[in-house]
């Protein structure tokens, strides 16, 4: 079997890459994407820790199904979002979507 | 006929409420109706009436041994202690004989009242509440008159009436001195509104006052005899203080001043007497006390309050004579007698120089009252009840009688039309005798009764007991004194009468005076009956020819009120003598001097000395009103007031003022408000003006900035917490 650093490390660089889409990519729906590679990285890890744990613990498991919905309703949101943008400032680039600011 | 013991007693509490309960009723619902508060008036007087005549007439005087079995009921009132203090009624002797005659008076002046007041006429033309009625316009006939016109406060009159009858039907039936002084305190308040009832006039003002203020100098002195009397006695019931062991107790007590405590206390309440029945040196108030309507001058000042004075005196007559030995007279006693003389002579002389009607009975009055004291002084007991109890019938006869004769001459004075002409001055009268028969023959019974015209009329009988008391206990100088007043008495009496009736009119408005209505004559009528008849139950035993035809009822009846009946004085002729004299003597001057006098002018006794009251007035105005409104207006408010409290508030003032604005200036200002409130403002409005710039709105350089945060964090706190 693999050593858990492995499967950290991997976490890690995942994480990283979804941090470096997130922060550097233009578009809204490529951030959101970064997002979602963020919080995969997280149910790696949340399922790496459980089969080198406890194993009869059920709760790094729970929390990743917990994790998958939380993507899942927020990619909801978050595209609805982006359409409703879209369809008024005719555009994707979270660059241009300024208005909250002083 | 004779009612049950149970319900006389029950009859004896129930006999003040009639009054009491229409005074509630005028002034509560019936004051717009003049018809019906004088009919509840008169039906509440009616009733008290009726009581009391049934306690008297058909219970108290038919009881054998009364005095020993008196009506009797207490009740418990207030606790004090582990005691109760009682109250209750008593009718004993000398009650019932003062109930009886304060019944008929205080009847007949409410049914006099009515014609008084002009029920029946139309509304003046001009008439406002708080000013005499002055007349109304009519048109009868063709051609216009003036009639007198109907009283604007009829139904307050008949209210203050009723409080007042309460007042004194109370004080008669009371068994104890503090109820008897309530009821004396409620007549003291009616007599202040009733002479101040038209208090539209200022000098009806400052009598109403100055009667008030004079009364209460004596009543203060009576308030501390009574609680001198209950901390010594430990009660106020008069027939537990008048037992022998307490009277002996406090007869060896010693107080101050050289008197016993029983001297000193009879001393205190005497003086709430000499207020209440205007003894020198209080007297001042009793003339001026004529600004009232007429019915309450009778009723006030003749029949009920002022005689309440003399009464108290009776009652408290055991506490009085208690360190009495019969040899010389107490400290306290010869006071009194002092008092009551000189009283009697000194009003009498002032009498003569009088020439308003109601005055000359005022001071009349005080005279009369003198004479009951200094009988009372010189332990004369039966004799000044005797007179206290005739006076009150012809003086209220009298009063009313004059209060008749200013109606008719009001009369003439509305006929005419000159209201110039003083209705009461006795110089614009003369004649009246055929114009107003029933008034000039009960005038005429009265002033005979006052001035003691031998056999027939009261006066003569109780004036001559006393004057036989004082010589026959060797009094020389109380005797001299009030034969010399009784002589002055029947003179200024047939002056009176000379000037009022006899002679021809000397104004037009006397001319056209005119006889008043039956509800005013009435009462003259049987009160007359009364100043005639009332003496006979009085007649000594051992006067000569008359003496032994009637019983002497009155001296047995009300000298069982005591527990030694005193002995009736040996009779002598020279006091009879001495009576027969000044009375007829002083009647004959007086027509003699008057019959022939024209004008004032002609009146030879105007001595200014005596027309002016020998200047009591403005000497007590000199020695206490002006100190007292100096101190008032200059002491009081100038100085202390305006000058001491203003000045120290004149002071604080500024001061605080000064160090608030310092405070302001150089504290709250500049500290809290520059420094604190604006400084805080003004750091936090600067460092937003910095830190705005960091708020571009991208969403990714906000994310930028939470990263880098979190990884300077991070890396702080692994170096400086972890390692």
């Amino acid at each position: 079997m693999v050593p858990l650093s492995w499967y950290l490390i991997f976490a890690a660089a995942l994480f990283s890459i979804g941090l470096f889409g997130v922060l550097s990519r233009r578009n809204a729906i490529a951030i959101l994407l970064g997002v979602e590679l963020m919080l995969n990285s997280v149910n790696i890890n949340l399922a790496a820790f459980w089969r080198y744990g406890n194993v009869m613990d059920m709760t790094g498991q729970v929390f990743a199904i917990i994790v998958f919905a939380v993507a899942a309703a927020e990619v909801a949101v978050g595209l609805a979002l982006v359409i409703s943008v879209y369809r008024r400032r005719n555009t994707v680039v979270a660059d241009e979507i300024d208005m909250m600011k002083w | 006929m004779m009612i049950h013991e149970e319900t006389a007693r029950l009859l004896t509490w129930l006999i003040p409420l009639p009054p009491v309960l229409a005074f509630a009723l005028i002034v509560l619902f019936t004051n717009r109706s003049k018809w019906l508060s004088h009919t509840i008036g008169v039906g509440a007087a009616i009733l008290s009436f009726i009581g009391s005549m049934l306690v008297t007439v058909f219970y108290a005087f038919r009881v054998e041994h009364f005095g020993e079995h008196p009506i009797e009921s207490a009740i418990n009132w207030l606790p004090t202690g582990n005691t109760w203090f009682r109250i209750g009624v008593l009718i004993d002797p000398l009650g019932a004989a003062v109930l009886f005659f304060v019944s008929i008076t205080i009847f007949m002046i409410f049914l006099y009242s009515v014609g008084y007041q002009n029920y029946g006429q139309p509304a003046g033309d001009h008439d406002r509440a708080g000013l005499p009625p002055h007349g109304a316009t009519i048109e009868e006939h063709g051609h216009k008159h003036v009639v007198p016109s109907v009283e604007p406060m009829y139904s307050r009159f008949f209210a203050f009436l009723g409080l007042f009858a309460f007042g004194m039907y109370v004080l008669v039936v009371s068994d104890n001195l503090l109820t008897m002084f309530v009821g004396w305190e409620i007549m003291g308040l009616c007599s202040y509104l009733l002479i101040g009832f038209w208090y539209g006039k200022p000098s009806a003002r400052n009598a109403a006052v100055k009667a008030f203020m004079t009364t209460r100098i004596g009543d203060v002195f009576m308030l501390l005899g009574i609680a001198f009397l209950y901390s010594a006695t430990g009660t106020l019931t008069f027939r537990e203080i008048f037992t022998e062991e307490t009277l002996h107790v406090l007869a060896s007590t010693p107080a101050a001043f050289g008197m016993t405590a029983s001297g000193l206390i009879a001393l205190l309440l005497f003086i709430g007497t000499v207020g209440k029945s205007a003894q020198w040196p209080l007297h001042v108030w009793l003339p001026d006390a004529m600004e009232g309507p007429t019915p309450v001058s009778a009723m006030i000042h003749a029949a009920t309050m002022v005689s309440a004075g003399v009464y108290a005196v009776i009652r408290m007559f055991p506490l009085l004579t208690a360190d009495f030995t019969g040899h010389g007279l107490t400290t306290t006693m010869s006071i009194v007698a002092f008092i009551g003389a000189f009283t009697a002579l000194f009003a009498a002389t002032i009498a003569v120089a009088q020439n308003d009607i109601k005055r000359v009975l005022a001071y009349s009055t005080i005279s009369q009252l003198g004479y009951m004291i200094a009988a009372l002084g010189i332990g004369a007991y039966v004799a000044a009840a005797f007179h206290l109890i005739t006076h009150a019938f012809f003086k209220a006869l009298l009063f009313l009688g004059s209060g008749s004769v200013i109606h008719g001459m009001e009369h003439g004075v509305l006929h005419t039309g000159n209201h110039n002409v003083d209705p009461q001055d006795m110089f614009n009268m003369g004649g009246l005798r055929k114009k107003m028969p029933v008034t000039f023959w009960t005038f005429l019974i009265g002033g005979f009764a006052l001035s003691g015209f031998p056999l027939i009329t009261a006066g003569f009988w109780s004036k001559d007991e006393i004057l036989a008391d004082a010589f026959g206990h060797g009094h020389w100088a109380v005797f001299v004194t009030l034969a010399a007043a009784a002589f002055l008495t029947a003179f200024y009496t047939m002056r009176q009468i000379t000037l009022t009736f006899l002679g021809e009119p000397r104004t037009k408005e006397a001319e056209h005076a005119q006889e008043t209505p039956w509800t005013m004559t009435t009462p003259l009528v049987v009160l007359s009956v009364f100043a005639i008849a009332y003496g006979w139950v009085g007649i000594p035993e051992h006067f000569p020819v008359l003496g032994g035809l009637v019983p002497n009822w009155f001296h047995d009846f009300v000298g069982h009120t005591l527990a030694e009946v005193p002995d009736a004085p040996e009779f002598s002729w020279i006091p009879l003598l001495t009576s027969l004299v000044v009375a007829l003597g002083g009647l004959a001057l007086g027509w003699l001097v008057y019959r022939n006098v024209k004008s004032v002018s002609d009146d030879r006794l105007q001595i200014p000395l005596l027309k002016n009251k020998y200047y009591f007035d403005e000497a007590y105005d000199f020695l206490f009103v002006k100190p007292a409104y100096w101190f008032a207006e200059t002491f009081v408010y100038k100085w202390m007031d305006k000058g001491l409290i203003d000045g120290i508030l004149h002071i604080f003032g500024p001061t605080t003022g000064g160090i608030g604005s310092a405070i302001r200036n150089y504290f709250d200002l500049p500290v809290i408000n520059r420094f604190f409130g604006d400084g805080s403002a003004d750091v936090t409005y600067w460092f937003g003006g910095k830190l705005r710039a960091i708020q571009t709105g991208r969403v990714q350089q906000y994310l930028m900035l939470a990263l880098v945060t979190f990884i300077v964090i991070g890396v702080a706190l692994y170096f400086f917490v972890l390692a």
